[in-house]
Formats: structure tokens, C-alpha cells, sequence
């Protein structure tokens, strides 16, 4: 049992701070959908507006096609699990999974049969009736999951849960979430100021600044395909180079920079004028020799290996830093310091992208 | 010890650790046991003070069991000894105070710590102090004319049409529970304020997510987290009422008798400080034996009150 949410020009003021600028997103039933972005970016917010504590200044919240105005937390088929978990702690486990059917005025017996079930499922069996201070950060974790499944939500929503965790842990638990979605088919909403997390769990990911919604698509057309400035430096890392766009065709466009000018993929915002070129590190090639086109003659100025890959920073001519990150196949060579070389990009791998919504990030 | 010589120097350790001592030893602690020794002996004529009828007896205390009277409690008529009679009626108003106190305190409380905006916390906390600024005994004669017979409440209950012949108020043990409610309703606030704070509002508001209406968010998280506030208010504004003397002093009447006044009357107008003594034990003692049992009945321990 899961429900489709849809945000209908959705706006939040905290007197004259707008937290929630016009947002539009129609979320599927039994999708993982996550809400990327900085702290300050008004995610939460729409968060704490889904599950019922904070009313939208206007616009519409629905769940199911149920519009949910007026409608407290306590009546809404959603669960949220909070970025500290809020488990109760002078609970036992199982009542703290199934405080939400005690209020339901499940039986005891029934709802202990219960517990123990979504133990079973979040794989923390035999912790009934430990403690909330007896588990471990992960345990906790599972813990806050089950209580949420417990109430058979038709959406489950999550603030930044695995923040707390450390790093294994928590890429153990991404898989985990990730499984537990799939089996349960509850439609899950995920924030997160990690990007890493947003690309590897969600089927779309909103990636948001300023209370505004920047783009929502698929993980691999946000990394790929970022339509602006800002998701494209929110999301991975980037060369970017100011310059003037010129002679469009096609969906490319000759782009004029201190450095050279260069053929590249005009972005779905970008008309004309002044933009930036993005090109991120890993499609960036490093060769002796010049490449056909989009080629820049460097010197390497650091080297660093990082394992899996190479991470090179070269300077061109007029001092612009570039970098290139190298893939490490076993056989990769690694450039000397100070040795000249060119960079090359292939044209449909770098994007011109307008400046808006590029600016850093403030406010509360 | 070591931080303290440092910081101040042997000169102020001494002085403050001799002040500490003398305070305790002299003013708290000495006065206290001349007493407990006293309780045991009885009461006679200064000749013969240390002479052969100067002996430890448990005479005094055992004065409480004197003098008869009737009692009745929920419609049961039985002979009960004055001072015993008293003495429940004390403890069984004092709990009766407890209880009421906390009706009034836990909503209050509640109302400080989670809902009202950080901003306007000082001036409400101002409000609930400034009554303090006034000496206990004008805020008990204060209520002694707001109740009285032709006082303002019944003025004001008469016109708005409630009632139509004045209420004695000023009668029994009514305006002591009044008065003493009063007083100590903010040692009762402010423990629970400080439980009720420290709880993490998610997990208020994690119940209301998992459909809890708000009674049973209260029942099941907010109460138990406010347990130990609750146990520390209560016993203090129990002890403190049963240890009252002016309230009772100046709102009981003669059908309303407290504990204390049964001391009072007899160190100052029976002279007897021996007894006088025995029976101040007797009320600690007994009240110590009451909270603890209470306690145990509520499983609070004694190291969550301390928090």
C-alpha cells in the first residue's frame, strides 16, 4: 500500500523569509524520491509540510489525490523518521515499535506478535525488549524504521537519518534502506545534504537551493544532464569556465573562454551570452599530444593518487587551474610534476549552463 | 579542596569552609539534636532539672495517644486520640494540597516549556514571581478577605448569578488548602518546567506522527519523562504544607487544626518544649515514612529526585 504525493505550487513564509519558493512535484506511488540540498534550502521544510506539522502558506499538499489541508500529523498516512530518531527511551523496543498500533487499540499480544515481526524485517531480531540506550547508532536506526513501518504508512519520510552514522555504516545502511523500500513498496521521501546518498538510493532526486525546486530527474540525468550552474556544482565536482556563447546549432554551441574557445553541449537554460562551461574532472583527458578539438595545453602542477583514481591539477597558460581525474585500470601511467601536456574534452560531455541559481547559498 | 586553595588561598578556604562548618554544626545540626534529646525527657520544674525524676522516657511521645475524640473518615464514625486525628488530618490535606498543585502546575509547566515562544518565557516567568515579592503573611490575609463571608468573591459570584447566598468559605480546612495551593504552587511548576524542557520535542512530536492524540502523547511520553520533576515538586510542596504553620495559622479555624499548631501550642502556651519537641520529631519522621512509601507506590527513587 503506497500513495503518490503531489506538491501544487507549494510556498512556505516565515515572516519574510520564504523557506518554500512555488514548488511543483508530483511524486509517484512506491517511489524512492529524494530532496537534495545545502542546509537552508527549505528541504525539511517541505518535509515537516508533508507529514502535517507545518502548514504551506499556499498551495496544495495531496497524498493519494487527498488534498491534506487541516489535516494534523496524527491523521495522515505518512510516517517520519527523524534526522535523531526520537525513539522513546523509557520504552522498551517492541512498545517503541508498536506505540503506533497501541494507539490504534491493538491488543497486547497482537501487537508484541507485530514487534517482533518488523524486527525480523529491519534484521534485529531477539532486541525486543532491550533498552533504546542498550543499541548501537545503527541498531537505533532499524529500530526508527520499524516503528515507522509499524503504522503501515503509505508514505514513509525520512530527515537525513543516516547523518549520525559513521561512514561504513552508513553505506550499509543505504543498501538497507534501499531493500527495505523495495520489499515494502511504501513510497519513501528522502532528505538528504548528501549527494552521494540522493544518487545511489532514489529512482528521481529534487535537487533544491533557495526554497526553490532546481531540477528533478533520475540520478544519472542530475550528474549528467544538470540543467544550471548550481546543480551542476551542488552535484560532483566541475571544471567551470566563465565565458560568451556563440554560433549555436543543434543543441551546440562554440564557447568563447580566456583559456580557448571550445565547441560544447548547450544546456537547456543557456540562450546566449555570458554562461559558464562545465566540464567534470573525470571526463577530462590527459595526453601528451593535443586532441582533435577542445584540446588545452597544461602543466601539471600536483599529482595525487587516490587509489581509484589519479587526481591531476594542471595550470594553462594564463594560470586557470584545471583537473582531470584519471581512472586507475592497473596500467595507468602517473604524469610527472611539472611535465607539458594537453587536457581534452569530448564536446557532448561538458555543458553550458546559465548562471542562475548558482549563487551561494544563505539564509536559515 | 585542592582547586579551592588555589584559586582563593588558605586565608578564604579557611573562612569559607569555617563559615560552611559552623553553620552546620552550630546552627543546623546542634540545635537539632538539643532538641532530639530534650523529646526524651520530660517536663519539670527547674529544681528538678538532673535530679532523679530527669530520666529518658518515651513519655512525650506517647501523648499523642491521649484524649479521644470522635473522627469520621468517608462516613465511618471511630474514636481516634485528638493529636492523631490532627496529625492524618495534616498528612491527608497535605496530600490533598500535593494532588492539587500538580493539576494546576503540570498544564502550566507544560504550557512554559514546549508552547510559548522562547521570547516571551522571561516576562511570564516574571508574572508568576512577582506574587513572591509580597510577604507570605499579607498573601495568606489577602486570601483570608478575598474569601471571607462579605468578600469580593462572593460579591463577584453573586452578581455574575452562580450562586445566591453568600458561601462561607472561611470554614474547615477549605481556605488552608486555598492558601497553601497558593504558596507553594511554583515550587511544583518549576520542577516539572525543568523536566518537561529537557525533553526532545520530536519525540512529542514522533507520537503525534504515529497517530497518538494528545492525551496519550502526554500519558505515555511526557509524564514518564517528567516523572522525576513531578516527584521532586511533590514532595516538596507535601512537606512544605505539612510543615506550614502560618497558613493554617492565619486561614484555619478551630474546626481546622494543623500539626504544626499542635507543636506551636505546646512549646509556646503549655512551655512544654520537651513535648513540644517529641511531637516535631514525630511529624519528620512520620512524613520522611509517608513520602518514602509514596515513592516506593510511584517506583521513584530517591537518586531521580536529586537530578
Amino acid at each position: 500500500m503506497s500513495a503518490g504525493i503531489d506538491l501544487d505550487d507549494v510556498c512556505c513564509d516565515f515572516g519574510n523569509f520564504r523557506a518554500v519558493d512555488h514548488v511543483n512535484v508530483s511524486i509517484r506511488p512506491g517511489e524512492f524520491f529524494s530532496f537534495l540540498g545545502p542546509s537552508g534550502c527549505g528541504k525539511t521544510t517541505i518535509l515537516r509540510m508533508i507529514s502535517g506539522f507545518t502548514e504551506p502558506s499556499s498551495g496544495a499538499i495531496r497524498i493519494g489525490g487527498k488534498d491534506m489541508k487541516g489535516q494534523r500529523p496524527n491523521q495522515r498516512p505518512t510516517a517520519l523518521i527523524f534526522q535523531n530518531l526520537a525513539l522513546f527511551p523509557l520504552m522498551p523496543i517492541w512498545q517503541n515499535i508498536s506505540f503506533g498500533l497501541e494507539v490504534r487499540g491493538v491488543d497486547k499480544a497482537t501487537r508484541r506478535k507485530r514487534a517482533e515481526e518488523l524486527l525480523a524485517l529491519v534484521d534485529l531480531p531477539g532486541a525486543a525488549d532491550k533498552m533504546v540506550s542498550q543499541l548501537s547508532g545503527g541498531q537505533k536506526q532499524r529500530v526508527a524504521i520499524a516503528r515507522a513501518l509499524a503504522v503501515e504508512p503509505s508514505v514513509m519520510l525520512l530527515d537525513e537519518p543516516l547523518s549520525a552514522l559513521d561512514l561504513k555504516l552508513r553505506q550499509h545502511m543505504r543498501a538497507e534502506l534501499r531493500a527495505i523500500q523495495k520489499r515494502t513498496g511504501v513510497t519513501f521521501i528522502y532528505i538528504t545534504h548528501d549527494q552521494g546518498e540522493a544518487l545511489a538510493m532514489s529512482d528521481r532526486v529534487g535537487v533544491m537551493s533557495h526554497g526553490r525546486l532546481q531540477q528533478v530527474a533520475n540520478p544519472r540525468d542530475i550528474y549528467n544532464n544538470p540543467v544550471n550552474g548550481f546543480v551542476a556544482s551542488f552535484v560532483g565536482e566541475n571544471n567551470i569556465l566563465p565565458g560568451d556563447i556563440q554560433n549555436v546549432a543543434e543543441g551546440m554551441a562554440s564557447f568563447a573562454t580566456p583559456i580557448g574557445t571550445f565547441r560544447a553541449r548547450l544546456g537547456e537554460g543557456a540562450q546566449g551570452g555570458r554562461a559558464k562551461l562545465y566540464i567534470r574532472p573525470e571526463h577530462m583527458l590527459l595526453s601528451p599530444q593535443p586532441g582533435a578539438e577542445n584540446s588545452v595545453p597544461v602543466t601539471v602542477a600536483d599529482v595525487a593518487f587516490e587509489g581509484n583514481f589519479i587526481a591531476v591539477q594542471a595550470v594553462t597558460e594564463n594560470g586557470t587551474h584545471l583537473t582531470a581525474e584519471l581512472r586507475n585500470d592497473g596500467a595507468a601511467t602517473v604524469p610527472a610534476t611539472g611535465s607539458r601536456m594537453h587536457m581534452t574534452f569530448d564536446a557532448q560531455r561538458s555543458a553550458i549552463l546559465p548562471d542562475s541559481g548558482a549563487q551561494p547559498v544563505g539564509g536559515a | 579542596m585542592r582547586d579551592l586553595l588555589r584559586r582563593y588561598g588558605a586565608g578564604l578556604t579557611a573562612g569559607f569552609i569555617g563559615l560552611t562548618v559552623f553553620w552546620l554544626l552550630i546552627l543546623v545540626i546542634l540545635p537539632n539534636l538539643t532538641l532530639f534529646e530534650s523529646s526524651f525527657r520530660p517536663y519539670l520544674p527547674v529544681v528538678d532539672i538532673g535530679g532523679p525524676k530527669d530520666v529518658y522516657s518515651l513519655g512525650n511521645y506517647m501523648k499523642v495517644f491521649g484524649a479521644p475524640v470522635d473522627a469520621s473518615f468517608f462516613g465511618i464514625t471511630f474514636q481516634l486520640p485528638v493529636h492523631i486525628k490532627i496529625f492524618f488530618g495534616t498528612v491527608y490535606y497535605s496530600a490533598l494540597v500535593t494532588v492539587i498543585t500538580f493539576l494546576l502546575a503540570y498544564p502550566l509547566a507544560y504550557y512554559l516549556a514546549k508552547i510559548v515562544s522562547p521570547k516571551s518565557l522571561p516576562t511570564l516567568f516574571l508574572l508568576l514571581f512577582v506574587p513572591l515579592w509580597v510577604s507570605e503573611i499579607l498573601r495568606s490575609f489577602a486570601w483570608f478577605i478575598i474569601l471571607a463571608f462579605k468578600g469580593p468573591l462572593n460579591a463577584l459570584l453573586l452578581n455574575i448569578g452562580i450562586i445566591d447566598q453568600p458561601i462561607r468559605f472561611i470554614a474547615g480546612y477549605t481556605p488552608v488548602i486555598v492558601g497553601l495551593v497558593y504558596t507553594y504552587v511554583l515550587f511544583m511548576v518549576f520542577p516539572i518546567y525543568n523536566a518537561i524542557q529537557s525533553l526532545d520535542t520530536n519525540q512529542i512530536e514522533a507520537a503525534e506522527d504515529l497517530g497518538s492524540p494528545w492525551w496519550r502523547t502526554h500519558w505515555r511520553v511526557i509524564l514518564p519523562h517528567a516523572k522525576p520533576g513531578i516527584a521532586s515538586g511533590s514532595v516538596m510542596v507535601f512537606m512544605l504544607s505539612a510543615g506550614s504553620l502560618l497558613v493554617p495559622t492565619l486561614l484555619g479555624s478551630t474546626s481546622a487544626q494543623w500539626f504544626t499548631q499542635t507543636i506551636q501550642q505546646w512549646m509556646l502556651e503549655a512551655l512544654d518544649w520537651n513535648t513540644g519537641a517529641a511531637y516535631a520529631f514525630l511529624l519528620l519522621i512520620l512524613c520522611t515514612v509517608f513520602v518514602s512509601l509514596v515513592m516506593r507506590v510511584f517506583r521513584v527513587r530517591l537518586s531521580d529526585i536529586a537530578k
